[in-house]
């Protein structure tokens, strides 16, 4: 994935923003019923780790995630039953993320696209 | 050229290469996933050698602090002999040398061990009787003390535990793997309070963490709790309440878990500030886990809450 030369990821203050910022989304994601259990695993620390991979991807950060890897790192959830409204309900957690730490909703809707963009590697399809 | 060595096997570093580049060609199953140092998927530990501090960044300080390191962004300066997660484990050989009952269910179990045996107070171990079976335990000791001193949950048919508490063993030898674990107190700590939890035996490793901090002079407020079934279960309550009678610091508070989330009540009277607090955790998996995302909901920093749940796991 290309990295864009003023990438919202930079704006928001690069790899100490996404520390911070991943604590807000993980909590919501944990907070809610509908979708804590693909997240609810043993070992938090890991669990955290792939959130902040996860939004510095969105945020057009530096990452070299491939399709394969997405597929590969989310087979066990789609066989747990994650589903298209799982996904909308992470990127409605994560667009209100952005809105906390004031991100604009022109941009959130730039990341949610770009959440879309690997929609279809995630689900397995 | 930088040499890399793998569960026994090596590698040259190619320029231009990163340490996981070097660990697929020696073993290409080697889990990794955003090859930029954020998800750790790949995450290993140096035995030897030098990694980057970049390759640290994002771990947490007792991961660090034992050479764990992200090999997707590590290109290090010299040889490097690395382990993988679970691999990484030595084996020292021990005499027992006492076992004595704390109470109805628990032993104290001391072993000297044939070698200097390196450890920090709080990791966990381990043991391996000769027939092969084996449990895992905490260490209660400190690591300058002489001898290793753990304490053995007695359950019923347990195997190990009905060996070691049967008295007949003292003499006999032992095998210790490890020490495993990241359950121990951090001298550069800066967080304003230690808040250490533990159940049943979890207290073992919470009694050698808070006098290692006492004894380095940690600068902030321990708060230990002790949960058990009864009184009678508060199996240090007369060494732990001398101990914070002679340090100010340190609050030894026994909670008795008559009802369903005492303890949970109890912490949460504590009034800690969770997000500059560093909290250790340990007793059963089902107590650590809620525990942890209990208290990391409450605002808790994830990467100052220290965990080792007790699996019971039969070999």
């Amino acid at each position: 994935m290309s990295v864009a030369s003023s990438s919202l990821y930079d704006m928001l203050g690069g790899a100490s923003a996404m520390q911070a910022a991943v604590d807000r989304f993980y909590r919501k994601v944990l907070l809610d019923d509908r979708v804590s259990h693909f997240f609810d695993g043993v070992d938090m620390d890991r669990q955290r780790a792939k959130q902040i991979g996860f939004l510095t991807m969105v945020t057009g950060g530096p990452n070299n995630y491939t399709g394969k890897d997405m597929r590969v790192g989310h087979k066990h959830l789609v066989d747990m039953g994650l589903n298209d409204q799982h996904v909308d309900i992470i990127i409605e957690h994560l667009g209100s993320t952005l809105k906390e730490l004031g991100v604009g909703d022109e941009q959130i809707n730039a990341v949610a696209a770009l959440a879309n963009s690997v929609r279809d590697d995630v689900l397995n399809r | 050229m930088a040499q890399i060595v793998y569960e026994g096997r090596q590698t040259d570093l190619l320029p231009g290469e990163t340490v996981l580049d070097a660990l697929l060609r020696i073993d290409p199953s080697v889990p990794y996933s955003c090859r930029a140092g954020l998800c750790q998927s790949c995450l290993m530990k140096a035995t030897r050698g030098e990694v980057t501090s970049k390759s640290q960044v994002g771990l947490k300080a007792s991961w660090v602090s034992q050479g764990y390191f992200l090999p997707c962004v590590c290109v290090p300066d010299g040889d490097l002999e690395i382990a993988g997660l679970g691999n990484e484990i030595e084996s020292t050989s021990c005499r027992i040398e006492s076992v004595e009952r704390l109470c109805e269910d628990v032993a104290r179990v001391r072993l000297r061990p044939d070698k200097p045996f390196h450890y920090r107070a709080g990791q966990y171990v381990s043991l391996v009787r000769e027939d092969g079976l084996s449990r895992s335990y905490s260490i209660a000791s400190l690591p300058d003390e002489r001898l290793i001193e753990l304490h053995v949950g007695i359950v019923s048919n347990g195997q190990m535990s009905s060996w070691l508490s049967s008295g007949e063993v003292v003499g006999q030898t032992v095998s210790l793997r490890g020490p495993l674990g990241e359950c121990f107190y951090l001298p550069e700590d800066n967080a304003s309070t230690l808040v250490l939890i533990g159940s049943g035996t979890g207290l073992a490793p919470l009694y050698g963490i808070a006098r290692d901090a006492l004894r380095s002079g940690y600068p902030g407020q321990i708060a230990l709790y002790h949960a058990a079934k009864s009184t009678e279960h508060h199996y240090l309550h007369d060494d732990l309440s001398q101990l914070s009678s002679e340090s100010p610091s340190l609050r030894y508070l026994p909670v008795t878990e008559q009802a369903e989330g005492e303890l949970l009540r109890r912490i949460m009277g504590g009034e800690h500030a969770w997000p500059e607090s560093r909290i250790y955790l340990c007793g059963s998996p089902t107590m650590v886990n809620q525990l942890r995302k209990k208290l990391y909901l409450l605002g808790a920093d994830l990467n100052r809450i220290h965990a080792d749940a007790f699996v019971t796991r039969a070999k």
